[in-house]
């Protein structure tokens, strides 16, 4: 980890990766607002399973970046109430696999105490969670359940798929008044690096972000599946002449409609991808939204490329389930000769 | 059970009583204690018992040695625990259920899954939870906790079917003692009085959170007395203590007496030699010398010291296993490394007849492969 305890007055950036970019945020965040609290599983002095709190503990002490008991919805219960209390808790889920034991808490309380209280009580916290395959993980740890959360009212759901994001969405997140699942696509995590700011910025939960302009066909995508989105729109440019916009939602809830509805006017054609199986994934929801706002515009049948409707894989055929370049590939061609 | 181990036992199920030491037979050293009872346990199956808590040992070493080299993926050792592991299923019988975790490589072992069948999640495939028809082990459980109340629902309902004589015996960690789950499995058990038998491998950490830091419970035995079981704790690693405690509470399990509940809670008091897992850097958050005094009372040792006073195991015999332990181990490896997996195998099972909408998938990604070959599928993301 470079400087981020000892801020360089010579740098205003550092070259990080996605998580030590999250680790930043967390680090940032911390330093200004005396209520921000971290929990979790092996969050403190072993600085989380993935390093995203490395050096946290030792910053800012057990008091504030604590080591809980090994209960999940101990975890997010405790944290409602922490919110409750004033306090602004970030509260890590080891990985999104192990989340269930808080659904309740999440759906039934963090979700709704707003709603259900006329807006008396509010429930400021995050929720972090690795996710997602393709690390050669054991089972239960490779999982991308994003429409379980999408799908309640009154959750934001957060994806990132760069260091720079990942750093301004998480502090975003943090002073976000709402409850935010804040998702992180384990597989980049140390994939690529890029500047990101020493500085606090914030990077809103309401923008999705165009990684790649084109006129011929759209890609929805976001977290990791944005890179080989990416390839894809890169090789069949290239070997085609298929010009590929590519759009990375980012923020997963509430939508941004008005990116996603602009990028289909342009081009008329959409393929959505992503890791999570197929039925119910949020691919539907785009999709719809898509028909719902755009409909004149549509040259092509909207496809999904996505997870199958089955377990995810242990790891020998996990690159199989998860899209590939390839299936992108395929897809994007099929949607554009349409 | 000795009068002095039933003393024990009777101190141990008052919840005020708290600094109560484990149950042992053998001392740290491997001798019989004072007015200890060995258990009914022939030459043979002693030294059978101590073979495979060698080869658990060399088992952990290999896949260890195995994760290094890239040829498995994450793997959780157990050194230090294997005398638990094996004796708690040598005081099975057959017909008796076994829960696991993610760790209990030899508890599987010994009740009959093959050492292959261990290695092969770790290289991915899932054959190695397709349990034989003759094996009544469960696929281990990853989600912490969870197979507490399932292994309660198994034994409630041979309960009900009048199969009392078919236990359950259920593993986990201490981490798992702070999930709702534990609660609820064990409050479960103590309502509907099912035969079952949960051992906790209390190894003192749940990757980085030593147990002081779990549950402000001096002990986690003393945990089953607010459900109504009965709660021992035991040195786990002293495997005949393990064996006779075990095989005592499977007998309740069974066949109680009328002032008698049929589940126990054990608490096999015993520590984590190595990392939680090969992802897991344990010197980041214990000290290296912690592990001193445990090693001091290592299960292999003492069981080995207890066989040679006996005279049952010499180095002729020692020999032998070494022997037997290293051609079952290159020829478990072998095996597994030489299993492939067809991505057919993604699609089926998850229902017991496939959906057309799932027939299609797998239509789509075979024709896929015949247009790009399977090399196209395996590029490395990251």
């Amino acid at each position: 980890m470079s400087s981020a305890a000892t801020p360089s007055t010579e740098s205003s950036t550092d070259n990080l990766s996605l998580v030590e970019a999250v680790r930043d945020g967390l680090y940032t965040e911390m330093s200004t607002d005396e209520r921000v609290v971290v929990l979790g599983e092996d969050v403190g002095k072993n600085g989380g399973v993935f390093r995203a709190t490395d050096g946290l503990y030792e910053e800012f002490g057990a008091g504030r970046v604590v080591d809980t008991p090994l209960a999940e919805s101990g975890i997010v219960g405790s944290a409602i109430g922490l919110s409750l209390s004033g306090m602004r808790p970030v509260a890590e889920m080891q990985f999104m696999g192990f989340i269930y034991p808080a659904f309740d808490q999440i759906v039934s309380h963090a979700s709704r105490l707003r709603s259900r209280s006329k807006g008396k009580y509010s429930v400021p916290m995050v929720i972090r969670a690795p996710y997602g395959g393709g690390i050669r993980a054991p089972e239960h740890h490779s999982e991308s359940k994003e429409a379980f959360f999408a799908h309640e009212p009154g959750l934001k759901v957060v994806c990132p798929s760069t260091p720079y994001d990942a750093k301004g969405l998480l502090i975003a997140s943090i002073r976000d008044p709402d409850p935010v699942i804040f998702l992180e696509p384990k597989l980049i995590y140390r994939a690529f690096r890029e500047d990101v700011p020493m500085e606090s910025y914030e990077v809103p939960l309401a923008d999705a972000a165009i990684r790649r302009e084109g006129s011929d066909v759209t890609v929805y995508t976001w977290g990791a599946m944005t890179r080989p989105s990416l390839i894809a729109a890169d090789n069949v440019a290239e070997e085609y002449g298929v010009d590929v916009e590519v759009v990375d939602l980012r923020t997963l809830s509430p939508l941004d409609v008005e990116t996603i509805v602009d990028s289909f006017q342009k081009t008329g054609r959409a393929v959505i991808v992503h890791e999570a199986p197929k039925t119910a994934g949020l691919g539907a929801e785009v999709a719809t939204t898509i028909q719902e706002n755009a409909v004149l515009y549509q040259e092509a049948p909207i496809e999904r490329v996505a997870g199958f409707d089955t377990p995810m894989p242990l790891h020998a055929l996990e690159d199989y389930y998860l899209p590939q370049a390839v299936r992108i590939q395929d897809q994007i061609l099929e949607t554009a000769d349409f | 059970m000795s009068a002095q181990k039933e003393a024990e036992r009777s101190v141990n199920s008052d919840p005020t009583t708290i600094t109560d030491d484990p149950i042992q037979i053998l001392d740290e050293d491997g001798n019989v204690l004072p007015n200890a009872e060995v258990p009914d346990l022939s030459e043979g199956q002693l030294l059978s018992m101590y073979e495979d808590i060698k080869l658990a040992r060399k088992f952990d070493q290999r896949a260890i040695s195995l994760q290094r080299q890239g040829r498995v993926a994450t793997y959780a050792p157990m050194t230090g625990q294997e005398g638990t592991q094996v004796a708690t299923s040598y005081a099975l019988d057959d017909c008796d259920w076994l829960f696991p975790t993610y760790r209990e490589h030899a508890a599987k072992y010994v009740h009959g899954m093959s050492l292959e069948s261990l290695l092969q999640p770790l290289r991915g495939y899932r054959d190695g939870y397709a349990i034989p028809d003759d094996v009544n082990v469960m696929p281990e459980y990853i989600p912490i906790a969870t197979q507490l109340p399932q292994a309660m629902g198994m034994a409630w309902g041979h309960k009900k079917q009048g199969r009392t004589d078919e236990a359950v015996l259920c593993h986990f960690g201490d981490g798992a003692t702070s999930e709702g789950d534990f609660h609820e499995g064990l409050n479960f058990a103590g309502v509907f009085d099912v035969p079952a038998v949960f051992v906790c491998n209390n190894n003192q950490w749940a990757i980085s959170v030593p147990r002081e830091r779990q549950t402000a419970s001096e002990t986690i035995a003393q945990k089953a007395r607010a459900y109504g079981l009965e709660g021992v704790r035991v040195d786990g690693l002293d495997p005949l203590a393990m064996y006779e405690v075990t095989r005592e509470a499977l007998r309740k399990a069974k066949n109680p007496t009328d002032d008698e509940r049929r589940p126990t809670l054990i608490e096999a008091v015993q520590y984590r030699y190595g990392a939680h897992t090969t992802a897991d850097d344990p010197s980041v958050y214990r000290e290296e010398d912690e592990a001193e005094p445990w090693r001091q009372k290592d299960p292999l040792d003492r069981l080995q010291h207890y066989l040679e006073t006996e005279g049952i195991l010499d180095e002729e015999r020692e020999a032998e296993i070494d022997d037997r332990i290293e051609t079952q181990l290159g020829d478990a490896v072998d095996a597994a490394e030489n299993a492939s997996a067809d991505p057919d195998e993604i699609f089926e099972h998850v229902y017991d007849e496939m959906p057309d909408r799932l027939r299609e998938q797998r239509d789509e990604l075979n024709a896929l492969r015949e247009k790009y070959g399977d090399d196209a599928f395996s590029e490395v993301l990251e």
